[in-house]
């Protein structure tokens, strides 16, 4: 079912679907070969043979784990053949690499292809404290620089980012992505919200503008936080992006069946034409190498 | 409870309660398992010499017959974690909750709380310590990025024996791989040089964060795993509550009902205290293992430590009185669904 672009009455009314969501059968065939989440293209209206260009997506979540919507972006970019540049800041390159291998995808083999420029975050901490002197003169790069020195800028980490995605001779690639997992680890790591909204804008024009690529972030936060400077931060990437994800807790607690509530909102009023802001909002379970996702109260396990 | 088991390479944070009792026996509970599993073990703490949080460690209890009287082992998750071994966690489940039969491997062992661990089993083992007035003492000051020093010289001391031992695979020569258990007491409290616990501004709201993310690392590199007790209760600022539990894998809570008005609720008479499941970890795959419930108490019994699933005590409605009714619902308001759900709302439950 394509996603309908109704003229809301209000701005951010709900646009509910004509009939219930049914997979189509080519949605189900792409996830029975483990594939990104099928369904979740059918709802964005993507296809990994036509990426879309110079978008800024974020990723939210709210009283849950909205990192399946990264694994899902990683593997749906590898798959359309962009060059992808991952800062992966939270979980280790194994974590990543075992969950992308059930949706069809090898990180190992996308990296030695030069596919994939991968920033374990952890790792390089850990070489930048612990490494040895030698590494530091031989003019390693020190993406994370920002947490040991007292600059508060993310001027290091924008570099690398830039030069990961830079065209090269010899590029076999078309496309460019910025993926970033996550977006408070920066915060918590010490960088100030003013550094991070910059570093992000500069990522933006370097990557969505001039090389009319993709960025995707994540960023965790929720109504109730009482972290002032990630709400910040998250509500002005809000009134920056072209389209959001939110992936939120049930309000009424933990269910086996429906997992939480996504709301796809797709910021046309960003676009020329100055329409309305599109807001659907779908309910999702997560399984072994899929998700599946369906109206609200519509889950199979009630019907 | 959380998964059946704490992987390796995990960093489990347990939220002090109030007094620091309980959660002190989980800690010891964790330490005493590596003990029996013949782990290495790592223990720091600013307030507690090592050595004398070693000597009260539970004994093991040994004795076939007296476990077949506890009941069954605990629930295992069946998802495999590769290779990653696992970690008893010290639970106990009574037959009230669900568990999946699991093959006939024993999985963790049972404890005697009355009873202390003898010397001869903790000698056994190799047990590293960090006390932190005498770390202090000895070296200057190291400068590590902006943090604080506590944390700093602590951070470098882990890592230095994760490495000379070889827990990160830097000597391949060594003949068994073994596991080394991390316990941190009570992290973020005033003994450590941190502000967090004693004001609402503090002057650096980044050290204890730099601090796990750095300690993160270090434990996905190697083959060890860690306990961390911090007294939450203390820390003012819940911004900073929020990204330590962004940066833990698992966090638990406890609650316990001394000198609180639970304590003389017959909702809670059987138990001690609650459990708060704040935090359950997602590694290597998209979904978690989110147990039914996770309206969890727990109970110290003469020998034992218990964590059971919470249930309403039956609604009698003949011989209850209206108020104790309106208490119960109070009660039942407050059993929230561990990550995040909303008031049930002053209804009474009907059964």
């Amino acid at each position: 079912m394509r996603a309908t672009r109704a003229r809301a009455a209000f701005p951010h009314a709900h646009v509910p679907p004509r009939r219930a969501f049914r997979p189509s059968a080519a949605a189900v065939g792409a996830a029975g070969r483990g594939a990104m989440f099928a369904e979740l293209n059918e709802l964005l209206n993507a296809s990994p043979q036509r990426p879309e260009q110079g978008k800024f997506t974020l990723l939210r979540d709210t009283r849950t784990d909205g990192s399946f919507l990264v694994h899902h972006f990683l593997s749906f970019y590898l798959r359309a053949g962009c060059k992808v540049c991952f800062v992966a800041l939270l979980q280790s390159f194994s974590h990543y690499n075992i969950v992308a291998q059930k949706l069809g995808v090898s990180l190992t083999a996308a990296k030695e292809r030069g596919q994939l420029v991968f920033l374990e975050g952890l790792a390089s901490c850990l070489d930048m404290l612990f490494g040895e002197e030698e590494e530091e003169q031989a003019g390693q790069p020190r993406p994370l620089r920002f947490i040991s020195e007292s600059t508060s800028d993310l001027r290091a980490l924008f570099d690398f980012v830039r030069t990961s995605l830079a065209p090269a001779a010899g590029d076999a690639w078309p496309g460019r992505v910025l993926l970033l997992d996550d977006l408070g680890v920066l915060l918590s790591l010490g960088a100030s919200p003013v550094a991070v909204l910059d570093f992000i804008h500069y990522c933006r024009v370097a990557v969505c503008s001039r090389l009319q690529g993709n960025v995707v972030v994540l960023a965790h936060g929720g109504e109730d936080s009482e972290d002032e400077e990630n709400e910040l931060v998250v509500t002005s990437l809000c009134h920056h992006s072209d389209l959001i994800l939110w992936a939120e807790g049930l309000a009424t607690g933990f269910c086996k069946d429906v997992h939480g509530q996504l709301k796809i909102i797709r910021r046309a009023s960003l676009q020329p034409g100055g329409e309305r802001d599109v807001l659907q909002t779908y309910q999702y379970k997560i399984q072994d190498k899929n998700v599946t996702f369906f109206a609200r109260g519509l889950s199979a396990a009630v019907l | 409870m959380i998964c059946g088991g704490l992987a390796v390479g995990t960093l489990l944070l347990i939220e002090e309660d109030k007094y620091g009792v309980y959660s002190n026996l989980l800690f010891k509970y964790f330490l005493a398992e590596g003990v029996v599993c013949g782990h290495d073990l790592f223990v720091a703490s600013a307030k507690e010499l090592p050595t004398n949080i070693l000597k009260e460690l539970p004994a093991p209890l040994l004795d076939d017959n007296y476990r077949n009287e506890l009941g069954e082992a605990t629930a295992v998750k069946s998802e495999d974690f590769q290779d990653f071994m696992k970690i008893a966690w010290r639970y106990q489940n009574l037959p009230k909750v669900e568990v999946s039969p699991t093959s006939s491997a024993r999985f963790g062992h049972y404890y005697d709380v009355s009873k202390t661990m003898s010397s001869e089993l903790l000698q056994s083992i190799k047990c590293h310590s960090f006390f932190l007035p005498e770390e202090l003492s000895l070296q200057p000051t190291i400068k590590m990025c902006n943090m604080n020093c506590g944390y700093a010289r602590l951070l470098q001391s882990i890592q230095k024996i994760i490495y000379q031992e070889g827990f990160d695979g830097s000597h391949p020569q060594k003949k068994q791989k073994n596991v080394l258990r991390i316990g941190i007491q009570s992290l973020g409290a005033m003994l450590w040089g941190d502000d967090i616990c004693s004001t609402d501004n503090p002057e650096d709201t980044h050290s204890l964060t730099k601090f796990l993310y750095v300690l993160r690392g270090l434990l996905r590199k190697s083959l060890s795993a860690c306990i961390i007790t911090v007294p939450a209760h203390l820390i003012q600022n819940k911004a900073i509550m929020e990204r330590v539990t962004n940066l833990s894998d698992v966090v638990v809570g406890l609650e316990s009902f001394i000198g609180s008005e639970r304590e003389t609720n017959p909702l809670y008479k059987d138990y001690h205290g609650l459990i708060h499941v704040h935090q359950i970890p997602r590694l290597n795959s998209l979904i978690c293992d989110v147990s039914d419930t996770k309206d969890l108490a727990f109970r110290l019994k003469r020998k034992l430590f218990t964590i059971e699933r919470l249930h309403l005590p039956p609604d009698l409605s003949d011989t209850v009185s209206r108020s104790s009714k309106q208490d119960l619902a109070e009660s039942a308001k407050l059993l929230s669904s561990g990550c995040g759900a909303m008031a049930i709302g002053k209804k009474h439950l009907d059964f």
